[in-house]
């Protein structure tokens, strides 16, 4: 295994203390180090947001995009530079709210990339307003009156939409988490994973206490290739919230609709009697 | 010689397919061809029109006066009746009481062959009445069709057409210039050649959503993903077709996106992140009227401003306004070495008129193209030394691809960020990458921009400024206003962004007026020139319907609007 020391930027972060984010970068770090990744073969791509901060405090490759536009450029730089191992970070909100669009195409394409969402219900950055997966009837600045939607529920939402790789883990055990980030990057395909994760800050309902006395995980009771069994897992939430492998399924990848591409970063242009035979098509 | 033969009917009736065979059939057989496409937002019914115009010398534009008219449906004749020379042709399929009718019982022919190729019937007497040889267009239904019967059916339909015009009903030309007027040329529309160009630059990614007059550059980077390994994509939305393009540019592939001005408009957030991220891409904007869904499929050139200005606050941007067919090509090519070498977006700002016109040109000269990534040299840098935004002398940093450098990660940013990619808000900091980035424009102006072509005098009494595609139309009709007063210039302007202005200034000195021809409303190269340039322009040919300029308008419109044009 690697030292987890090659992923530590020279640079302070400017997360809360407590924040979520904190134990998931140190589980990411054990993630890669036990999959002997190294720095310059892996890219973090984000939005904007808390989460979308990775790259600034985690030594890999890095892309912080645009709020909402993780998955995207996370899709392409996977497909046109397949050495690279593609992890894209998103918040709830940057990838449930303004990216959900292209959450539906992700999943649809089943790229190889892992998506870790650092679910903590809430809008940490913009302080404090509703996500896509807030409760109802939390009071915000915005939501005087409480949030009256429905939560998103990305698990039954990735099940219905056919991802191959859907896991849950929660930033108070660590061990989990690594295997789940683990089981997510070496999946071949897109793989969901959604991490529960406290805002200390904003969210005084989901709270470590919170999440800490509702999770359990998954056992080998659970069949993860019985796509019935996952829906009725990803329904669970409230008193009991499953984390684990949700699904898994293997699936053909992006990358093979695609089999003449090449494998290699190209730096010369095309052959000059291709391009030539080209335009002889019009003459 | 100078012909033109119009095909009409409604969306449905196989228009396209007609054209196509018969401006390539034209090409082959040694004219001059300019064919321009006219249709309607939708996928039957309508009218639609496709105008080929033909003849001895180079054209650039269509013309309003029709010599053969194919005429599909009866509502082709009332719209376009009365634009058919005295001598002219009026193909249709039944009786009409004058005297250039000619009628062709194609429906009746075709049930018995096959009515699915009627149109062939067209092209035969279309090919008799120009007395050219059967030949060429047979060899063209054998590349056009795949299926041996479709092919023959074709051919026979064709024969039949062409028999149906009795001997001597003919248009009477000269042919010996046939022989040898277009030897080595191409015949392609303005989309083929901006995808053409792309593919020579050698584009490994191209993602975009279908958006009219754009989707021809999609549908021909398709087409040959494969041959040139190239990932094409449609994706989900025009957000995320820019975005990907980031994404695939970021890790070390040529990529670029396309739209028209709608989707362009959703593009314009991470159009700035090209710019701050320092991401080189490449945009290919065809723009059509609007604003919002506009006339969808009809020609303008509305969003130079908007191009321009395009994203929040400042960034160093490239754009590029192919005039033609020919110049379309070099332009993308090179777009995407200007990209690289100075690490921005670049946008090729194109129209639907140049976008669906084919028209043929010189074959394209690629031997002396280079492709240059402008990659950083790998020996440079130790580990954990190689910085993505370094400062340097002229404000281009070493750029690097994740995974081209042992031991050094390469990190881009949408904040505001210190040499290593880093969020910052610093004040000297952010000062300084600001001068940093525009510093890249300025050596492009120094190095690399190209001033405008200019055709006249070296002191005009009037000057006639354009951009883009405009430029075709406004050539000819240079000739036409010449005949009235030749001490006249036209100034066209392919490098619009940043604008370059020397030439303009040292002829506007001395000319008594200038003028813009623009295809919107307000006169935006107007606008930038005084902007610029500090030079009012006085006078401006502006339409905005859609439609595209033809020579004798312009001229028409010089002749009486501007006054003392000699």
């Amino acid at each position: 295994m690697a030292n987890t020391d090659i992923y530590e930027p020279d640079r302070n972060t400017t997360w809360c203390p407590g924040c979520g984010n904190f134990p998931l970068r140190k589980a990411l770090a054990e993630s890669l180090a036990g999959l002997d990744l190294k720095p310059e073969n892996v890219a973090v791509i984000t939005g904007i947001g808390q989460a979308a901060k990775l790259p600034h405090y985690f030594r890999t490759n890095g892309y912080n995009g645009l709020h909402g536009r993780a998955l995207p450029p996370a899709v392409a730089a996977k497909l046109s530079n397949p050495e690279l191992t593609v992890i894209a970070a998103t918040g709830d909100g940057d990838g449930y709210g303004e990216g959900g669009n292209h959450l539906i195409h992700t999943i649809r394409r089943n790229p190889d990339i892992a998506h870790f969402v650092h679910n903590n219900q809430i809008y940490g950055l913009t302080k404090g307003q509703a996500s896509p997966t807030t409760y109802p009837g939390i009071k915000t600045e915005v939501q005087p009156d409480g949030v009256t939607s429905e939560p998103f529920n990305p698990l039954s939402f990735a099940v219905g939409m056919g991802a191959s790789f859907i896991a849950r883990s929660f930033v108070g055990d660590r061990d989990h988490l690594v295997r789940m980030m683990q089981a997510a990057i070496k999946h071949k395909g897109y793989a969901l994973l959604d991490i529960l994760q406290p805002c200390v800050t904003f969210n005084k309902v989901n709270t470590y206490q919170w999440y800490s006395e509702r999770v359990y995980k998954l056992e080998d009771d659970h069949d993860n290739t019985d796509i019935d069994a996952a829906f009725k897992k990803s329904r669970e939430w409230g008193d009991q919230i499953p984390i684990g492998i949700i699904y898994q399924e293997e699936k053909a990848i992006f990358r093979e609709s695609f089999p003449y591409l090449s494998e290699k970063i190209e730096i010369d242009g095309p052959n000059k009697d291709k391009i030539n035979r080209l335009i002889d098509n019009f003459s | 010689m100078d012909l033109n033969l119009v095909l009409a009917g409604e969306a449905g009736q196989g228009l396209k397919t007609l054209e196509s065979l018969v401006g390539k059939a034209l090409f082959r057989a040694g004219f001059n061809i300019f064919s321009s496409k006219d249709y309607m937002s939708r996928v039957r019914g309508g009218h639609n029109f496709m105008s080929i115009r033909f003849g001895s010398e180079p054209i650039q534009a269509p013309k309003e006066e029709i010599d053969i008219l194919v005429a599909l449906n009866d509502e082709s004749i009332e719209k376009h009746q009365h634009k058919v020379h005295e001598d002219g042709f009026i193909l249709y399929d039944g009786k009409f009481d004058d005297p250039r009718f000619i009628d062709i019982y194609a429906s009746e022919m075709a049930k018995r062959i096959n009515p699915k190729a009627k149109n062939s019937v067209y092209a035969g007497a279309v090919w008799k009445l120009l007395d050219l040889p059967i030949g060429i267009l047979n060899d063209l239904f054998g590349d056009k069709f795949s299926d041996d019967d479709i092919i023959y059916d074709n051919q026979q339909l064709f024969e039949v057409g062409y028999n149906a015009i009795d001997d001597g009903v003919e248009v009477n030309y000269n042919k010996a210039f046939l022989d040898d007027s277009n030897e080595g040329d191409i015949y392609l529309n303005g989309n083929q050649a901006i995808g053409l160009g792309a593919v020579a630059a050698g584009v490994k990614f191209y993602s975009a959503y279908p958006m009219t007059p754009s989707t021809g550059i999609l549908n021909f980077l398709a087409q040959n993903q494969k041959e040139f390994g190239i990932a094409v994509e449609q994706a989900e939305d025009e957000i995320g077709a820019i975005n990907m393009a980031l994404g695939a540019s970021y890790s070390g592939v040529r990529a670029m996106t396309g739209s028209s001005g709608g989707g362009f408009s959703l593009m314009v957030e991470a159009l700035g992140y090209a710019g701050v991220g320092e991401i080189p891409l490449v945009i290919a904007e065809i723009q059509r009227p609007g604003p919002a869904t506009g006339l969808p499929t009809r020609t303008g050139q509305g969003d130079l401003l908007f191009a321009i200005n395009a994203s929040q606050d400042e960034f160093p941007l490239i754009v590029l306004a192919p005039t033609d067919q020919e110049n379309a090509f070099y332009q993308t090519f090179r777009a995407f070495n200007l990209a690289d070498k100075y690490q921005l977006p670049v946008i090729i700002l194109s129209d639907q008129f140049l976008a669906d016109s084919s028209k043929n040109i010189p074959g394209y000269n690629v031997e002396d193209l280079e492709v240059d990534r402008s990659f950083v040299d790998k020996a440079k840098f130790a580990s954990k030394k190689y910085k993505r935004y370094l400062f340097t002398e002229d404000g281009i940093s070493p750029r690097a691809y994740p995974g081209q450098l042992p031991d050094n990660v390469v990190l881009v940013d949408s904040h505001e960020h210190d040499e290593n990619g880093f969020v910052t808000e610093d004040i000297e900091l952010r000062n300084k990458m600001m001068a940093k980035r525009f510093k890249k424009l300025d050596k492009f102006i120094t190095e690399d921009r190209k001033g405008p072509e200019y055709i006249g005098p070296e002191e005009p009494d009037n000057l006639i400024v354009c951009w883009g595609s405009t430029s075709g139309p406004l050539k000819e009709a240079l000739e036409i206003i010449k005949e009235k007063n030749d001490n006249i210039g036209l100034l066209i302007f392919k490098d619009i962004w940043p604008l370059p202005v020397s030439k303009l200034k040292s002829l506007a000195s001395t000319a008594r007026k200038i003028i813009s021809v623009e295809a919107n409303y307000s006169g935006q190269l107007a606008k930038l020139i005084q902007q610029e340039a500090v030079i009012k322009v006085d006078h401006k040919i502006l339409k905005y319907d859609g439609r595209p300029f033809t020579a004798e308008k312009i001229a028409e419109r010089y002749l009486n609007e501007v006054k003392d044009h000699g």
